[in-house]
């Protein structure tokens, strides 16, 4: 579904993706591990175009990224820290992305419902918790029902029963057949989740591939050991 | 050339800006400033001359500062619709006519309604009346441009700010010292030329003249604004001036779309 070839990302002096290589697969969930720093957040803002590389290129379907933005209709995210806009009400910027993409957005709508945050919609977004938010900014990835979805550490700041709904929806969507591409630090909901992980460190891919073979390859059950294999054996 | 979705914006950014709090205190700003002026000032054409100088002077200082900050502010809005399938130039157009606009409205607003409520004075003066109010939009758009490039220029909103504050200290203060220690240097030199040059290259000094020219004020003029005079007539200077003007909106503005188009967010 993606892929990712070469990438190559410095801020300045500052490198954070060196070389990666990575193919992401059609109607599964691929997890970004990694530790912080290491380049996570910044290979899913380039895949948005919201970063530009240095090198390297980057397939969506099939088809080079070169700036034009029809592909993100496609595509939706939802980023590490939910910030708006703080006078607007959420469900003025639901509207706005609406009229921008001219797409009813039902799919949005009934995460909406899941959420009871019905009541939350009218205030000003300034006004809303940090949990709140984050309930919205996930509302807005799935608005228009994308075939890709980008979630940077989606279940940070959510109470349990918050973050179970998502990962219960995360893996419906993967079951009707979405690509997901998703960040995070706890490695159980890693181990619910995914289906392929990348491990990152500095920069490079220093694991890819699916959680079965990371656990046959290591000799680990769990991830969070077969990780740290994974560690050891690059410092080694 | 995306129109349809730079007018969506706009209009989600009015909402938003016309829910805060300065839009209203800008408002007051000038309706307090026109109004203590016209009842204090006597005849229309002094009240004129001492509003001249309020927005010259406020209009580009309120305008960089505040664009900054808002472009700063904007952040997290300008990355969740980068998400969506929208042109960054279309979606730069949008934040830049979003903030301009009301702005400018304001000063239209708080300048507009004590003059209206001296019906004799807009007859009388409504060259003047015109004149100021076009000026004070130009320089909105002017300094709202340069504010909009220093953000996208500047990752830092520290730096940003400060070099926002510094260009406007420039332009409003600086610039003229420089001018007058430049004619005193090389007084022997025929200097008309360098300091038409030097004053196109100051937008506050060609609005300036622009409204000078006009109140018939040549003396507050500056040095510059005399020689233009001079060498362009009235009516030749007004368009000259006018050109001027709308360059000084739009190179800032194609700069900062450059910038936009290749920033990282």
């Amino acid at each position: 579904m993606i892929e990712i070839v070469g990438l190559m990302k410095r801020f300045g002096q500052l490198r954070v993706l060196h070389e990666v290589n990575l193919q992401i697969a059609r109607q599964k969930v691929t997890a970004l591990v990694g530790p912080n720093a290491s380049g996570k957040t910044t290979l899913i803002k380039c895949v948005l175009g919201l970063t530009r590389q240095q090198a390297g290129t980057i397939f969506f379907d099939g088809e080079p990224l070169d700036g034009a933005c029809a592909y993100r209709k496609r595509v939706g995210y939802m980023p590490q820290i939910a910030r708006f806009p703080d006078h607007l009400k959420a469900r003025e910027v639901l509207m706005l992305l609406k009229e921008l993409r001219n797409q009813s957005g039902v799919k949005g709508e009934r995460l909406c419902e899941a959420f009871q945050i019905d009541s939350e919609l009218d205030k000003p977004l300034g006004t809303l918790s940090g949990g709140t938010r984050q309930k919205i900014s996930a509302v807005l990835a799935f608005l228009f029902d994308p075939d890709v979805l980008f979630l940077d550490e989606p279940t940070a700041g959510l109470d349990p029963v918050a973050s179970s709904l998502l990962k219960d929806w995360i893996m419906r969507e993967r079951d009707e057949g979405k690509t997901i591409v998703l960040t995070s630090h706890i490695m159980s909901e890693v181990e619910e989740l995914a289906d392929d992980l990348a491990f990152l460190v500095n920069g490079r891919v220093h694991f890819f591939g699916s959680v079965t073979d990371l656990k046959t390859s290591t000799g680990e059950e769990n991830i969070e050991l077969a990780i740290a294999q994974i560690m050891l054996r690059a410092e080694g | 050339m995306d129109w349809r979705t730079t007018a969506k914006i706009v209009k989600y950014e009015l909402r938003d800006i016309s829910r805060s709090r300065w839009a209203l205190l800008y408002i007051l700003f000038f309706l307090v400033a026109t109004e203590v002026l016209l009842r204090f000032m006597g005849s229309g054409a002094k009240a004129l001359l001492g509003l001249s100088s309020i927005v010259l002077a406020i209009i580009p200082l309120v305008s960089i500062v505040f664009g900054t900050i808002y472009l700063y502010n904007a952040r997290p809005f300008t990355q969740l619709l980068l998400a969506q399938p929208i042109d960054r130039t279309a979606l730069f157009r949008g934040l830049f006519v979003g903030l301009a606009l009301p702005l400018s409205g304001s000063f239209l607003i708080g300048v507009g309604i004590p003059i209206i409520f001296r019906g004799g004075l807009v007859i009388e003066h409504m060259a003047v009346v015109l004149l100021m109010v076009g000026t004070g939009i130009l320089l909105t758009f002017i300094f709202v441009a340069l504010a909009f490039f220093i953000a996208v220029r500047f990752e830092d909103r520290l730096r940003g700010l400060s070099v926002s504050v510094l260009l406007w200290v420039f332009f409003a203060v600086v610039y003229d010292g420089l001018v007058l220690i430049t004619v005193s240097v090389f007084s022997v030199y025929p200097l008309e030329k360098l300091m038409l040059a030097l004053m196109v290259l100051n937008p506050i000094d060609l609005a300036r003249v622009l409204l000078l020219l006009n109140l018939e004020a040549s003396a507050l003029m500056g040095y510059t604004g005399a020689v233009f005079e001079q060498f362009f007539g009235s009516l030749g200077g007004l368009a000259t001036a006018t050109a001027g003007l709308l360059v000084w909106v739009a190179a800032p503005l194609i700069a900062g779309i450059q910038q936009f188009k290749r920033k990282d967010f």
